[in-house]
């Protein structure tokens, strides 16, 4: 007779071995680096060129990423509409993306395709020339979208938070008003992409089913630019965190819910205490069983969902925890989030809790390592972080080491309620 | 081509394995045939409701995620007006884990008032965070209501209002379990690095014994042929106007489909579509347009949306809209553009096969579609589309007794 009530037989996870495929290195005639993953079943592939063009890098608010747009709206021989037919014509996708360092241009494509996407894809970052229309019309439907935006609170929150943790001057804090894009002009853009784009620095990823030719189509379209391989120094930025704590903002009269934040400084990913945090967090509020989903998603309801982590920053960063909870519990949601916090200070973490949180960590990574994609994120991240494999294998080692008492230890180190920036914005 | 084998246990739950051993992962999927068009029209929301009281505990494990988390594994749900479905993923060796927790909740809920009680106050904050706390926020219910005057499609899946879900009673839970979470009303895949033989084995132990329950047989009412214009003037504090359009369409197995796919690509699928084009860069009437359509099981709809530029008055951005779905109505589309729509939809096709857990998903919805091996003939039907079939369906959608318009003016 089958007995439902006892659990089969597992694996721990922790007992597995985890590796990370290596990436193949081409470095084209002007130095850029080419990081490659060749694998999968399917003809596909995605290739990412990563600028150090980023928001921290522009000279006034919303050029970085207005540049970065409008790569794709015109160039010397094709207008916007020709250059989306050249990618869409290959059902393939060239998408761009603005962060606070790096603004990359990234392509999917069949396989099969990419012979033919190159030079579109060199001309955009090579002949980009920002035409007056393009940008008018990007002003316009940016501050449209931005004013249907700043009726969500969660939007409003995340903007405010990050004000308050590093100031609106530092690139990380920095958020745009309807008058930054009223303020754009083509000059600006011409000479952000002449810097970062033109004459800046990238690094390339690639990772599908690539062809043997690679490196080859790769040099040839890209080679002879005067890209440089590294980043220089990147810029100072001086952290002017708000003095005042506690933030309590009305944005909607007829909100039925609060965007709550709490936020409190952290250090990057160099720092010993990064990974060791990444397994306090999961404990915390990083997955569906954590403390703070149990207590205030599945015992009291007061919201559908919440959730901690720490800011996938490059510099400075911070742990984050938000959720939007019902407008009349949002005060006791807060109350019980430091409880929380303060049982993580004064109890340690059972065995059995510690070892869930462990296997599911190595799970969510065995399954991450799933397919090219996924394996060149990996990397990604590893290499703009400037760190190497042993970032890698050093978290796995931790997750599978890491002590209740050093867990207990890091909790009365940052789960200090006096340090935590509070917001609800309804 | 995604290699898969079936089977049928007695009690009539069907299998299906689908072996990838580049992976050391397994996906096991759950999909009931049950969604929110299967709801009483005075209890809606209950398919989705019912979906969280899924992890609330089942008759013989108290909860359903720690065993699986202990197992290195995650897992998640989703709820249609069509289907429910449950997957998890995780490492190939603890699989038995997941056939323990997946038959346990088949066979039966714990069906717990507290976890009732907690699962009515989650619902209703995600309701609130989607539908009510967004600006737009009710458009979707409101579309629905206007289209669909006695198809079940007529509600959303989080349900018609708050009301349907704070009233759900322990017993109607009970009759929701009984009435559709039955063998024969599921289908099981299993992804990944697994043999089918070992499946065929931990199937027959743990989904075998439960018991084949009574199939619950689907009479929806179907939705009458629209025979005249339908349209609603809604004003709310937005900060812009917006326009919405929703036209009938076929349903999902029917062979039109695939035109009717590829006009929503024509139309705006990307940067050189021609709703984008002509109305966003060229006119500059709208800084945002959409079309889209619901890929529903049963006759669904094609909706195009998007909000007008400060300043634009709703009847011009009407009639420019009209204008585009004429043109293409009358004049039909040239073959270079129809292989454009194609090679996209080629493409998507294989970006989506990527990931296990998409194959195991569609496998499924395949097979509860009537058979899961569509999933390999998709895309021959896609080149199958003419661009006279494309003319032709687009005179079908296009009528204008067909079309529900929601206006939608800002306050301010």
């Amino acid at each position: 007779m089958l007995n439902r009530t006892e659990a089969p037989l597992i694996k721990d996870a922790i007992e597995f071995s985890l590796s990370l495929k290596p990436y193949q290195l081409y470095e084209l005639d002007n130095g850029v680096k080419v990081y490659a993953i060749d694998a999968g079943s399917q003809d596909v592939l995605q290739m990412e060129m990563v600028f150090y063009a980023g928001n921290s890098y522009e000279e006034a608010n919303a050029v970085a990423a207005a540049t970065n747009h409008l790569l794709k709206n015109g160039t010397v021989s094709r207008s916007a509409f020709e250059l989306n037919e050249a990618f869409e014509y290959y059902g393939a996708y060239c998408t761009r993306a603005c962060y606070n360092e790096t603004a990359v241009v990234s392509l999917h494509t069949l396989s099969k395709y990419l012979h033919e996407l190159l030079p579109v894809i060199k001309e955009m970052i090579t002949d980009a020339v920002f035409p007056e229309n393009e940008l008018s019309i990007y002003k316009q439907n940016s501050k449209q979208k931005l004013s249907v935006n700043l009726q969500k609170c969660d939007f409003v929150a995340n903007r405010l938070i990050d004000a308050y943790l590093y100031g609106e001057a530092h690139p990380y804090g920095q958020y745009l008003r309807a008058e930054d894009y009223d303020a754009l002009t083509a000059d600006q853009l011409k000479a952000h992409f002449n810097r970062h784009y033109l004459n800046g620095s990238c690094v390339i990823f690639v990772a599908g089913k690539l062809p043997d030719n690679l490196a080859e189509q790769l040099n040839t379209q890209f080679g002879s630019l005067n890209l440089q391989p590294t980043n220089g120094k990147p810029p100072t930025n001086n952290m002017a965190a708000a003095t005042e704590k506690k933030h309590r903002i009305q944005n909607d009269p007829n909100g039925v819910q609060g965007a709550i934040r709490l936020a409190t400084h952290f250090p990057n990913r160099h720092h010993p205490d990064f990974t060791k945090m990444m397994v306090l967090n999961t404990v915390f509020g990083g997955y569906f069983g954590s403390r703070l989903m149990s207590n205030i998603r599945e015992e009291k309801g007061y919201t559908y969902g919440i959730h901690s982590y720490v800011q996938n920053h490059l510099q400075d960063s911070a742990l984050m925890i938000s959720t939007e909870a019902g407008k009349d519990v949002c005060e006791a949601a807060i109350t019980e989030i430091y409880k929380e916090m303060q049982l993580l200070r004064e109890e340690l973490i059972d065995e059995e809790e510690l070892l869930l949180v462990r296997n599911y960590l190595i799970g969510i990574i065995l399954g991450d390592l799933d397919g090219p994609f996924h394996i060149i994120g990996r990397w990604k991240n590893i290499i703009l972080n400037n760190l190497d494999e042993s970032y890698f294998y050093n978290s796995i080692e931790t997750i599978k080491t890491i002590s209740a008492e050093e867990l207990k230890a890091l909790a009365n180190k940052y789960f200090v309620p006096e340090n935590f920036y509070e917001l609800v914005v309804i | 081509m995604i290699q898969f084998e079936k089977f049928t246990l007695d009690n009539g739950l069907k299998v299906l394995v689908h072996e990838d051993v580049s992976t050391p992962m397994v996906v096991v999927d759950v999909i009931y045939d049950v969604g929110a068009r299967d709801e009483d029209e005075t209890k809606t929301g209950f398919a989705h409701l019912f979906e969280h009281l899924m992890f609330g505990g089942s008759i013989n494990i108290p909860v359903y995620d720690e065993p699986l988390q202990v197992a290195g594994g995650e897992n998640n749900a989703f709820t249609t007006n069509d289907l429910t479905n449950y997957y998890c993923q995780l490492p190939a060796e603890n699989i038995e884990t997941a056939f323990w927790l997946e038959s346990d909740r088949m066979l039966s809920l714990a069906f717990s008032e507290k976890s009732l009680d907690v699962q009515r106050k989650v619902v209703c904050e995600e309701f609130k965070e989607h539908y009510i706390n967004k600006p737009y926020g009710d458009v979707s219910h409101k579309l629905r209501a206007l289209a669909y005057t006695t198809h079940p499609y007529k509600w959303m899946t989080i349900g018609k209002e708050l009301k349907h879900v704070e009233d759900a009673r322990l017993q109607d839970v009970k009759d929701f379990f009984a009435k559709h979470y039955t063998p024969s009303n599921a289908t099981l895949v299993v992804a990944g690095n697994i043999s089918t033989t070992a499946v065929k084995q931990l199937a027959e132990k743990w989904f075998g014994p439960i018991p084949a329950g009574e199939k619950y047989v689907r009479t929806l009412p179907a939705e009458p042929v629209q025979t005249a214009p339908r349209s609603l003037e809604v004003r709310a504090n937005v900060p812009l106007d917006a326009l919405y359009k929703a036209w009938h369409i076929s349903s999902r197995l029917d062979e039109r489909y695939y035109a009717t796919e590829l006009i929503t690509e024509i139309l705006s699928g990307g940067g050189s579509s021609r709703l984008f084009q002509a109305l966003v860069k060229e006119k500059k009437l709208f800084s945002n347009i959409e079309c889209q359509h619901f890929g529903s099981f049963d006759a669904g709809l094609l909706t195009i949306e998007g909000k007008l530029v400060k300043g634009v008055l709703m009847k011009d951005a009407e009639a420019a809209v009209m204008e585009e779905v004429n043109k293409l109505t009358q004049e039909g589309i040239s073959e270079k553009e129809l292989q454009k729509v194609k090679n996209k939809t080629e493409s998507m096709l294989a970006f989506e096969d990527m990931s296990l857990m998409n194959r195991a998903t569609n496998l499924a919805i395949y097979e509860l579609l009537g058979d899961a091996n569509l999933i390999n003939e998709e895309l021959a039907r896609y080149q199958e589309v003419t661009a006279a079939g494309i003319k032709e369906e687009c005179s079908r959608i296009f009528n204008e007794n067909n079309c529900n318009t929601l206006y939608y003016y800002s306050n301010n």
